[in-house]
C-alpha cells in the first residue's frame, strides 16, 4: 500500500508492506534514535510523536500513520540538546540506550505540563524503563531542567 | 509474532462487520495486546476512520466511541468530575502515557481480560455496550457473554449519582494489578467490583442491603466479609488466592473508610 506522511517535517510518499511497523519505517529513514527494546510495549525506547502525541512505534502499523505527522528525536534537536545536557550532568544516562525514548517523553511532558511536581514527573515517565539506574539521576535532571527554564524565563521577562 | 497479510481501513461499520465474519480477519483496536500473541491475520480491520474516537457528554449519559484511547478517557474533564477522579486512578497505572495514547477502550472492553482495570471500573458504573448487530446491553451481561464476531461500537455510561473509590495493587509500577477494586454507591445502591482476581472482574451487589444502614464500623465489617465470601480468587505468578482474598478485605475496607471521610492510617 502507499502512504503519505510527514516525518520530521519532510513529506514522504512511499509504497510499504501492510504489516510494516512504524519503528521499522522511521529507522529505514535514518531515525536511529528510535530503538527496539522490550517487544512487549512496555519499555518506551521506541517513543515517537504521532501528531504531537507520544506513542510506541513498535506497536503501531506504519499504515496507520498515513496522512499524519511523525516526529522523532532527530526532528527535535534543540529541545533534545537542552534536556540532554541536564541528563548528562547527572550522569543519568549511563549506558544511554533508554535515553532517546526517555527524552521524547520528557519533551511531551513539558509541552503538556511545563511545571510538573515530582510525582507528576515520575508518573508521566513511568512508561520509560531504565535498567542501569534507579531513576534518581533522571528525576534530578528533570528538576534541574525545570529550574533552569524558570530562571531563563524570569531573566527574559 | 503477529503476521498481517492485508491492512484495511474500513469506510463503514457494515464493511467492518462483513470482514470480521471470517475467522482469520481481526479488528485491531490499539493492537497492543494483539501484538503480544502469535497469530496470522489475513485482514487487519482498522476502525479509526469512522469517527469513533470521540467522547460525547450529554445531559443524561456519556457516549464513548470504541476507538477512544485510554489517555483521552483519562484526560476527559466530564468523566473525571463524574467519577470523582476514580476513572483517572484506574487508568494512570496502565504502562505509560505512550501506551495509553494507543490503547483503545473498545479493545480493553471487548477483550474482557481478567487483568483489566478498565473493565473493573466501568462495571462499577451504570454502563452499557452498543454492539453493531447485538444492540445495547448492560456491560455486566456483555462481560460474561461468549466472544463473537460482532463489533463493539461504543460504551454508554448513564449519569446516575455515584460515589466510587478505585484501588489497585501492583508488585511494581506499570505491571498488571495483583488485585483491582471499585467500591461504589450507585444511585443509593452499594456494590463492589473485584478485578484481576486474576479472573474476569466480578460485580458483587449488596443484596442484603448491609450498607443501607450507613457506613458504621459494624456494617463495614459485615460488607467486607460479604464481598470476600462472594468473590472467588485464584493464583498466578503474581500472587496466591489466599493473598488475593486478603487484599479484597483490605481494599474494600479502605474504600469504605475513605467514603466515610477517613484517611488511610497505613
Amino acid at each position: 500500500m502507499q502512504i503519505n506522511l510527514k516525518l520530521n517535517g519532510k513529506l514522504i510518499k512511499e509504497e510499504i508492506a501492510d504489516e510494516l511497523l512504524l519503528i521499522d519505517f522511521v529507522r529505514k529513514h535514518g531515525c536511529y534514535s528510535v530503538k527496539r527494546g522490550c517487544e512487549t510495549a512496555n519499555c518506551g525506547l521506541c517513543t515517537v510523536f504521532l501528531d504531537g502525541k507520544p506513542v510506541l512505534s513498535c506497536s503501531l502499523l506504519a499504515a496507520r500513520a498515513n496522512g499524519r505527522e511523525v516526529t522523532t528525536l532527530e526532528g527535535l534537536q534543540e529541545e533534545a540538546e537542552e534536556i540532554g545536557s541536564f541528563v548528562a550532568n547527572q550522569g543519568a544516562e549511563q549506558c544511554g540506550f533508554c535515553n532517546p525514548g526517555f527524552m521524547m517523553n520528557a519533551i511531551a511532558l513539558f509541552r503538556e505540563n511545563p511545571d510538573p511536581t515530582d510525582e507528576e514527573i515520575l508518573e508521566y515517565l513511568s512508561g520509560n524503563l531504565c535498567r542501569c539506574s534507579g531513576y534518581e539521576g533522571q528525576l534530578r535532571a528533570m528538576k534541574n531542567y525545570i529550574a533552569w527554564k524558570k530562571e531563563k524565563q524570569e531573566v527574559g521577562a | 509474532m503477529l503476521n498481517i497479510r492485508e491492512y484495511v481501513k474500513v469506510q463503514s461499520l457494515e464493511e467492518a462487520y462483513e470482514l470480521n465474519q471470517k475467522r482469520t480477519n481481526k479488528i485491531i483496536g490499539g493492537m497492543l495486546w494483539m501484538k503480544m500473541g502469535d497469530r496470522n491475520i489475513q485482514k487487519a480491520i482498522d476502525l479509526s476512520g469512522l469517527g469513533l474516537d470521540q467522547i460525547e457528554e450529554e445531559e443524561e449519559e456519556f457516549r464513548i466511541g470504541c476507538m477512544t484511547t485510554l489517555r483521552e478517557l483519562e484526560l476527559h474533564p466530564g468523566l473525571d468530575a463524574y467519577t470523582g477522579g476514580a476513572l483517572r486512578e484506574s487508568l494512570r497505572h496502565i504502562v505509560g502515557v505512550q501506551f495509553r495514547n494507543l490503547a483503545t477502550v473498545g479493545g480493553s472492553i471487548f477483550g474482557r481480560f481478567g487483568f483489566s482495570d478498565v473493565l473493573t471500573l466501568f462495571l462499577g458504573l451504570d454502563t452499557y455496550v452498543e454492539l453493531y448487530k447485538g444492540g445495547i446491553q448492560p456491560l455486566s451481561t456483555f462481560a460474561w457473554s461468549k466472544r463473537d464476531n460482532d463489533i463493539l461500537v461504543r460504551l454508554i455510561v448513564k449519569k446516575k449519582p455515584v460515589r466510587i473509590v478505585y484501588q489497585s495493587l501492583r508488585l511494581t509500577r506499570t505491571d498488571f494489578p495483583v488485585l483491582a477494586s471499585a467500591v461504589v454507591c450507585l444511585d443509593g445502591k452499594w456494590q463492589a467490583v473485584i478485578g484481576a482476581r486474576p479472573q474476569r472482574a466480578l460485580l458483587v451487589e449488596d443484596e442484603e442491603k448491609i450498607l443501607e444502614g450507613g457506613l458504621t464500623e459494624e456494617n463495614i465489617r459485615k460488607f467486607v466479609a460479604y464481598v470476600t465470601k462472594k468473590t472467588p480468587t485464584g493464583s498466578n505468578m503474581r500472587a496466591g488466592a489466599d493473598y488475593r482474598s486478603h487484599l479484597v478485605e483490605v481494599q474494600v475496607r479502605r474504600a469504605l473508610e475513605e467514603m466515610r471521610g477517613e484517611t488511610n492510617a497505613d
